[in-house]
């Protein structure tokens, strides 16, 4: 028998502020956290969080990670340690990049000084498992720790992998998230060189005039627990996690393939996974980036998962309206996202939506948000998350 | 090339040090052991940088092994400079 595995605490650091419900609330009223064609995490001071030798030893995408984790445990009741013997206890927290700021300060330390004057923190900053690391070592989580690498889906891979952790029985809870802070000049400069990023510097997904996505930084933080284990000790659960499924496009470096076949069929094998039916969805969470490719492929996804009907009247928001693209966090935050709205029955909207593109015609909550159906129906949603590398992760969660 | 710098300075260069890489200001004093103030491997190597930007002298790894107490790492550094 499968064990069922809820979400007890959730934590976020992003550009609409600190705090998960921050996050929820700002969005929901139609904030935007986007400024000058950036989303950051402007109103996180490390040192209100941190103790002077933290923020020394971390990247500042280690520092969001560390943040959002307290405010996860604190929300889970974890306040006073782990009530769980420590080695039952895992921390998976994927980013895209890892600590890209550490890296390029020091290169120019080694160009302008000398390789005698690198610091011996570097590597231990810069390496990409340096979130899960530190969270780990911070609460005494002795089970299994990793990152997970999948540029913008990396936060839900590790959200899937903590899932299946506890369904497998080698842990009874694990941390789990995404953190990036990849606005470092070689990042920025990288991907525009690319033309992945906007031009005109706006988010705005699914729209026919959006030129790219938004950089942002930030970290989402989740505490998952064996659902048995978290009754009997007297938790509330925020939400079910039922299900998760990944797959891969295998069809180029960076491109989704543009019909969303890989994308559908993760969609499809989340809702397999969760046990429950297209119908029973009640909003999704899209990953719309706002680059021409992705809106359009993930729209063509959803309608092949869903059905063409179905597709038509589902609420689908992209929270990077709001935020940017918080690549390896993303996944991750966007999660935290999707569970707030189907607690509270709403659906954020689609910012800076205005101008429909031919083909592109889900209801994609355009400007303001809207109430969820409400009622008896379970408020179930789709969070779905897509890298470079043609890696698709979906998540399936129950509000409680 | 080494500068000259009376005990005083350097004591308190390595005090101001210990501070920014973390350790409790009240808890720094000659006789502290770099244990007890949470100052590892990683921080003595960057002490022995600040050191040597700030007086040429180099600190080797091998230097810096028997070196336990800050009152040592003082001793080490005015050993340097004599």
């Amino acid at each position: 028998m499968t064990r069922s595995v809820v979400i007890t605490g959730v934590g976020a650091v992003t550009p609409l502020g600190v705090g998960a419900r921050t996050l929820h609330e700002r969005w929901s009223a139609g904030v935007s956290g986007i400024e000058d064609g950036f989303g950051r995490a402007s109103e996180f001071e490390p040192k209100d969080h941190l103790s002077t030798k933290e923020v020394r030893r971390s990247d500042r995408f280690t520092q969001l990670a560390l943040a959002a984790a307290q405010e996860a445990l604190e929300d889970a009741g974890w306040d006073g340690g782990a009530p769980y013997d420590p080695e039952r206890a895992a921390c998976v927290i994927g980013t895209g990049i890892g600590g890209i700021g550490t890296l390029e300060n020091q290169h120019i330390v080694l160009r302008e000084e000398g390789a005698e004057r690198i610091s011996p923190l570097s590597i231990p900053l810069l390496m990409a498992n340096a979130a899960s690391g530190v969270v780990a070592m911070k609460h005494n989580l002795r089970g299994q720790s990793f990152g997970t690498v999948s540029a913008c889906a990396a936060g839900a891979h590790a959200i899937g992998q903590a899932l299946r952790m506890i369904q497998n029985g080698e842990a009874d809870a694990v941390v789990t998230g995404g953190a990036e802070a990849a606005l470092a000049d070689v990042a920025i400069a990288a991907f525009a060189a690319m033309g992945a990023t906007s031009e005109s510097g706006i988010s705005r997904p699914f729209d026919a005039r959006r030129d790219g996505f938004v950089m942002g930084e930030g970290a989402g933080a989740l505490v998952l627990e064996r659902a048995d284990a978290a009754e009997e000790r007297g938790a509330e659960p925020l939400a079910h996690l039922l299900g998760y499924a990944a797959t891969s496009d295998a069809h180029h470096l960076t491109a989704p393939e543009p019909s969303g076949r890989g994308a559908a069929r993760a969609m499809e094998l989340a809702l397999k996974d969760a046990g429950i039916a297209a119908e029973d969805v009640l909003y999704v969470n899209a990953h719309g980036t706002s680059t021409p490719l992705n809106d359009r492929a993930e729209t063509n996804a959803i309608k092949t998962a869903l059905g063409e009907e179905l597709a038509a009247k589902i609420p689908v928001s992209s929270t990077k309206s709001a935020i940017g693209h918080l690549l390896g966090a993303a996944g991750a935050v966007e999660a935290i996202a999707t569970l707030l709205a189907l607690r509270d029955r709403i659906a954020p909207p689609t910012l800076n939506y205005g101008e429909p593109e031919d083909g592109l015609d889900l209801d994609y909550v355009p400007n303001e948000a809207r109430p969820l159906q409400n009622g008896d129906v379970r408020a179930i949603g789709l969070s779905n998350a897509f890298g470079f590398g043609g890696h698709n992760a979906v998540l399936c969660l129950e509000a409680s | 090339m080494a500068v000259t710098a009376t005990r005083e300075e350097i004591e308190s260069r390595v005090f101001t040090a210990l501070e920014e890489f973390g350790a409790e200001s009240d808890q720094i004093n000659p006789d502290a052991t770099f244990e007890s103030l949470d100052i590892d491997s990683l921080d003595l190597v960057e002490l022995a940088q600040i050191v040597e930007d700030e007086y040429g002298v180099q600190l080797k790894g091998e230097d810096m092994e028997d070196v336990k107490t800050v009152r040592q790492s003082v001793d080490l550094v005015m050993s340097k400079l004599a």
